[in-house]
């Protein structure tokens, strides 16, 4: 690990995080987000943790940053100007989407409307086949021709989407030569760059968001560095992904669209780094906060990966409701399950929570900051797992009264229950949510979830996971130390990293050519590695290879890891056959298998991991004081031990039910449980068998 | 649980959503791995779980409404064919007959019984469209059912032996992908087994031996709270008819609808007799249609199941399209059958004294296109040569207008279709989209606009004749308006020289030609004139309506610089 110091940023929605690693020492500071000018908010928050700590601007040796910048320009349509530049003919595919309804039975249903209005599409002609062929060649003088108009309009940034790009990008290249020439002024982004894919509404859409969000990020970043250097810090900055990995200034400035999800990729990062310190090879992350829930599944230290996304969708949460971008990230699932969702009652006398959520202003009813709607939060302060005396470290006032009535009011009143079974059906209404949302989304990656091990994160996690687990019947929960500024530690634990896809059409058959695809992909490792060495010009690296497979005539590919030396067709029908297998339970004999597409990720080697230490001897230790808390099941209430974390140690058991608080959250341990602090300070859920 | 019943309520529940999560599971697992592109890209499937009586407990939501509750029929057909008693742990049925699964042979329908420690606790059934079924291949030329395909009786797919092979070589042998259907077959059967298996874990959890209370709770609920929507409506008898382009000649469907108390009920009497053509639609897929565009506007929210959809019957005369009787051909009963929910619509529309959408495009518009040597009418010799392919790509019309929103453009309703991407389209053949663009002027003008169709320009790289099998409609009768809304454009079919094709059946684009899809546009709602002049001038601007159409039906008269000439449109909007 390195000597100097290291700090990582992340902006979120209401808090900017900033964590300095000094050795094996991790020391962090929140500050408020300052959404008109984000520099400013980070500016603060590391002057602040540099001067309690005592750090020279010139002593650091990295900074890694992640903002949620971008995602909020486009949720908030304050991109730039943007113009799609596109094939004749097909200046409505970006509107027309999918064509179909994500709400089945809502007529009155909305589409999101795309970033790009239709007035601002402009068709080129040109055209280029299905095979790279030249049907029609691209009209220089028309492209030229359409820069007034671009200008009248105070255009500053353009997409260029023509079809099948991803075969040839030589007409979008040349499309952007035309716009240097005479418009450099102009922002550009091709969409056989930023996604080079075949399906051209989702790689139109990229575009589109990328080019969206370019002017605003270029501008952020140039103000960031340029405040840092004037503050003295000569080390470098890198940007966090979506994927989970570092990267240059420069390629962020390219590809803004790839720093989207960064947050929530830190705290996947943690996760996993946790599961390799502690051994455990099947891991579910489960990071709840205020207004969602991420899930994320971890296999043999290594987080799931996928190429789709959505952005700002507009029935929130509702699939298919955003904007798809097809960018590298860690694949997870975010619902709107937090402690600020909101609960009621439905035409069927059903509770419903979430997705709305009462965010932080107003907040929970219990808040007293004029909310008067029943959330989680509320339901949990009922049932007795959040302490009125030790809420937020003791920093803010919470009143059982107002969450008594909203719950009364949302639930108890319009079902007939009182507000103890009320709250319990809420909370079991969020974890149940939560659960089939984590069983959905294992299913579609043909994935298992019982006997994971639960890393719990985020503020309302701890409070539900044990619940949740037994719904997974999950026999182990972590609650790891730093939960409250996790996305954070997580970019500190993350490698530099550079993804690459490319949509080439093999069948694997006697025309399989070999030396062709090597080369092919040899091409891909030289163009990865050329933004990889930029950031680390010297550090090993891992080649992570897969390819987008399928049986000839089906629809779905399957993603496939793939061996990083040369290949057989023979090999690749095989893997594609285990792995075929494994997610539908059988694979189809006589089936032809075709390739559509490859994806490399190559990335630095993970920070040497150090194992965790064995616990120490069992100590039972004292409670610091007792309260009274309902059982989730029988919602019986019971007096409770309460424990605080910073007293505990390692080796330290704890019985459950028992709650163990610390400032920024509790653990609640259900009865099933017993815990158990290990060797690096984390809580250990072990269910014990009935 | 006993003496705790509101906890047991709250458990309940709890189970109840963990139904509506394993079948949209078993829902998924059958998309994920089917063949036919109306499985995989328009979720052409359905999945649901019944209790030892065959009551529906819970429907995935997919992308078809045409298995709304003919998949729920179809397990009563099996019961009543193979009592529950009869059932053995290992039996998996099924069947792909038109009448008693969901309409047309290429559906076939799979029922798996459950066990838990060998006693009969539940049924999954699922449905998925395969990808060819033999006989003429998909279109509605056919005159008879036997013409349609390989017909499966209600049947055991496999018991706790094995799959029956004697099945399974019949049915290879009659299809032109058998390697394809066969794994479909498969797949069906595994989708019903993950079903079974997450039941067995939720009952594991739950403590229950028996479905009977959890059954109750969800059939008594939902029948409560689709009676409570019903109520808001008013009692009373309401009527519409449409008329629709048929194959050779227009079809009058009309519906009387009687809501009462205790639900709703649709008699299609007056309605025209059979096709001679594959549009006719067996009962059980009119029932799912009317059921879906009922529940649309009257208990969107309301879950599928036994408790409401039982509340919703219909029932039609013997000699009519929407009660066709074996051997009438159906395999595209669907472009008879999308046609509906507008019929249900404009019943409600009475009911309700408007508050509900205009008329839309409703079938799908797809592009189901195929070259070579007996897939294209025309001289052997000069097909000899051209390349063999086969592509269906689904494409939409406009949405009805709606109260206090225009309609949507190039969207499906009421199929909940995925389009597909034009470069996969030109992937797997060679053919060539050189427009697919918004048509200009195709919303139907209203105070809310219809929304717009849209036009695809279709080409053959392979210097060959092509084939097309059409299957549209709302080109002689367009979408219509409502509430003084004007009508949608009607449809067209044509080719690049002028000639226009006919809306169904099987046709040919000679070598060179273009081939002009131009769907129609939804009905408007309410009177143009009353539409929000800022409105009409953003549609011109961005092109979605011309400056001409913008006078002549909106009285919005728009300069040569975008502007609103105010002085000229009041005096045209004040002449009416």
């Amino acid at each position: 690990m390195s000597e100097r110091p290291r700090l990582a940023v992340d902006i979120g929605g209401t808090f900017t995080d900033c964590v300095l690693e000094h050795g094996a020492r991790r020391f962090s500071r929140k500050v408020l987000t300052t959404p008109a000018a984000p520099e400013e908010g980070v500016l603060a928050g590391i002057d602040l943790l540099l001067a309690e700590r005592g750090v020279p601007s010139g002593d650091l040796a990295l900074i890694i940053h992640g903002t949620t910048l971008a995602t909020n320009a486009i949720i908030e349509r304050k991109g730039a100007q943007t113009a799609l530049l596109v094939t004749r003919g097909f200046r409505d595919s970006i509107e027309m989407a999918y064509e179909n309804r994500f709400e089945q039975y809502d007529a009155f249903m909305e589409k999101p409307p795309p970033l790009v209005p239709r007035h601002l599409r402009l068709g080129v002609p040109e055209r280029i086949g299905a095979r790279g062929q030249v049907v029609e060649a691209l009209d220089e003088a028309a492209v030229a021709a359409l820069i007034p108009q671009l200008r009248a309009a105070q255009v500053t940034s353009v997409a260029i989407g023509f079809l099948h790009s991803y075969a040839n990008s030589a007409h979008e290249l040349q499309a952007r030569a035309v716009l240097g020439r005479i418009a450099p002024e102009l922002s550009v982004t091709l969409s056989s760059e930023v996604c080079p894919e075949m399906r051209e509404y989702e790689r139109w859409s990229t575009a589109c968001a990328n080019a969206y969000v370019q002017p605003l990020m270029g501008r952020y970043l140039k103000r960031l560095e340029d405040e840092l250097r004037r503050r003295g810090f000569h080390c470098p900055m890198f940007l966090m992904t979506s994927a989970g990995g570092l990267t240059t200034v420069e390629i962020a400035r390219r590809f803004p669209i790839r720093l989207v999800e960064s947050g929530p990729a830190g705290g996947a990062i943690l996760a996993t780094r946790i599961a390799a310190e502690c051994g455990y090879d099947r891991v579910l992350s489960f990071d709840m906060g205020g207004t969602t829930a991420k899930i994320c599944l971890i296999d043999d230290s290594r987080p799931q990966f996928s190429r789709t996304f959505e952005v700002a969708r507009q029935y929130r949460f509702l699939k298919g409701s955003g904007i798809p971008i097809r960018i590298p990230v860690i694949e997870m699932v975010e619902i709107g399950a937090g402690g600020g969702s909101l609960a009621a009652t439905d035409q069927l006398a059903r509770i419903q929570v979430g997705p709305e959520s009462a965010g932080s202003e107003p907040g929970p009813a219990c808040y007293g900051r004029g909310g008067n709607g029943a959330t989680v939060t509320d339901a949990d302060l009922l049932l007795g797992r959040i302490l009125l005396e030790r809420f937020a470290g003791g920093t803010l006032a919470l009143y059982p009264e107002a969450s008594r009535q909203a719950v009364a009011a949302a639930v108890g009143g319009p079902l007939g229950l009182d507000e103890i079974r009320a709250a319990l059906g809420i909370s079991e209404v969020v974890e149940e949510n939560m659960a089939n949302a984590a069983r959905v989304h294992a299913v579609e990656r043909g994935k298992e979830l019982g006997r994971r091990t639960m890393i719990a994160f985020g503020g309302a996690a701890p409070l539900h996971a044990a619940r949740l687990a037994e719904k997974l019947d999950i026999a182990t929960v972590v609650v790891p130390t730093a939960a409250g500024v996790g996305s954070a530690v997580g970019f500190l634990l993350a490698p530099v990293a550079f993804e690459i896809v490319r949509s080439r059409y093999v069948r694997l058959d006697a025309s399989f050519d070999a030396a062709a695809v090597d080369a092919f992909r040899g091409e891909m490792r030289d163009e990865a590695e050329a933004v990889v060495r930029r950031a680390a010009p010297e550090a090993p690296l891992i080649e992570s290879w897969t390819a987008d497979m399928r049986y000839r005539g089906q629809g779905h590919d399957l993603t496939v890891a793939i061996p990083s030396g040369p290949l057989d067709a023979g090999e690749l029908v095989r893997l594609f056959e285990v792995q075929y297998s494994l997610q539908f339970g059988r694979s189809i004999p006589d089936l032809e298998v075709e390739v559509m597409s490859w994806a490399l990720r190559l990335a630095t080697t993970d920070l040497p991991v150090a194992a965790c230490p064995p616990t120490p001897t069992r100590r039972t230790v004292a409670p610091v004081g007792s309260a009274r808390v309902a059982d989730p099941v029988s919602g019986e209430f019971a007096e409770v031990p309460v424990y605080r974390r910073v007293e505990l140690v390692p080796g330290d058991v704890v019985a459950g039910p028992a709650l163990i608080v610390e400032d920024e959250t509790t653990t609640l341990v259900t009865g099933r449980f017993t815990a158990r602090i290990n060797g690096l300070g984390h809580i250990v859920l072990g269910r014990r068998d009935p | 649980m006993i003496g705790n019943e509101p906890l047991s309520f709250i458990r309940q529940q709890i189970m109840w959503d963990r139904l509506i999560a394993i079948v949209e599971e078993q829902a998924q697992t059958l998309i994920r791995t089917g063949f036919s592109t109306s499985t995989r890209e328009a979720g052409d499937v359905s999945a649901g779980v019944f209790d030892v009586r065959g009551r529906m407990l819970a429907q995935a939501v997919t992308g078809t409404p045409g298995h709304v509750n003919s998949m729920a029929r179809a397990v009563r057909h099996f019961i009543d064919k193979f009592p529950t008693q009869t059932m053995r742990p290992g039996d998996v049925f099924l069947t792909n007959d038109p009448w008693k699964g969901t309409g047309h042979l290429h559906d076939f329908t799979f029922v798996t019984p459950v066990f838990r420690q060998d006693r009969f606790v539940a049924m999954f059934a699922c449905t998925s469209h395969v990808v060819d079924i033999g006989g003429r291949g998909i279109g509605p030329d056919a005159r008879q059912v036997y013409e349609e395909g390989i017909y499966i009786p209600l049947m055991r797919f496999a018991t706790a032996a094995g799959v029956d092979e004697t099945l399974v070589e019949i049915v290879k042998v009659n299809v032109r992908e058998p390697v394809q259907v066969i794994g479909d077959l498969y797949s069906l059967a595994a989708c019903n087994e993950v079903g079974g298996r997450r039941l067995l874990q939720m009952m594991d959890e739950f403590e229950i031996e028996s479905l009977d209370r959890l059954a109750h709770h969800i059939v008594e609920r939902s029948r409560s709270a689709m009676l409570e929507a019903v109520a808001k409506l008013p009692e009373g008898i309401f009527r519409n008819r449409m008329r629709i382009d048929g194959y050779d000649k227009p079809i009058d469907l009309v519906a009387t609808m009687t809501i009462g108390n205790a639900g709703i009920h649709v008699d299609f009497t007056g309605t025209s007799g059979p096709s001679a053509f594959g549009i006719n639609v067996p009962m059980c897929y009119t029932e799912a249609y009317s059921a879906f565009g009922i529940k649309c506007i009257v208990a969107p929210k309301v879950p599928n199941n036994e408790g409401s959809l039982s509340l919703i019957t219909a029932s039609a005369p013997e000699n009519c399209i929407l009660n066709a009787k074996h051997p009438l051909p159906v395999a595209t009963r669907h472009v008879t059958g999308q046609m509906l929910p507008d019929l249900m619509i404009g019943c409600l529309h009475e009911a309700l004294k408007g508050h509900v959408p205009a008329e839309g495009t409703s079938c799908l518009w797809n592009l189901f296109a195929m070259g070579g040597p007996g897939r294209v009418d025309g001289d052997p010799a000069e097909l000899a040569n051209a390349a063999v392919f086969d592509v269906m790509s689904f494409h939409s019309g406009g949405t009805g207008a709606r109260p206090g929103k225009d309609g949507l453009s190039a969207t499906a309703f009421p199929s909940g279709v995925r389009n597909v991407p034009v470069e996969v389209t030109e992937a797997l053949s060679p053919i060539l989209i050189r427009q697919k663009e918004y048509r200009v002027d195709s919303g139907g003008a209203g105070e809310f606009r219809g929304g717009l169709g849209q036009v695809m320009e279709v080409v053959s790289l392979d210097p060959a004749p092509f084939g097309i099998s059409a299957n549209y409609d709302r080109i002689q009768f367009p979408p219509r308006g409502r509430d003084g809304g004007e009508d949608g454009m009607a449809g067209a079919l044509r080719l690049g020289s002028g000639r226009h094709l006919r809306g169904k059946g099987q046709q040919t684009v000679p070598t060179g030609e273009t081939l002009f899809i131009e769907m129609p546009g939804g009905g408007g709602l309410g009177d143009p004139l009353k539409r929000d002049p800022a409105r009409v001038l953003e549609d011109v601007r961005i092109g979605l309506v011309s400056r001409e159409a913008a006078a002549s039906a909106y009285g919005v008269i728009i300069g040569n610089d975008l502007a609103i000439d105010w002085e000229a449109t009041r005096a045209r909007r004040r002449a009416g």
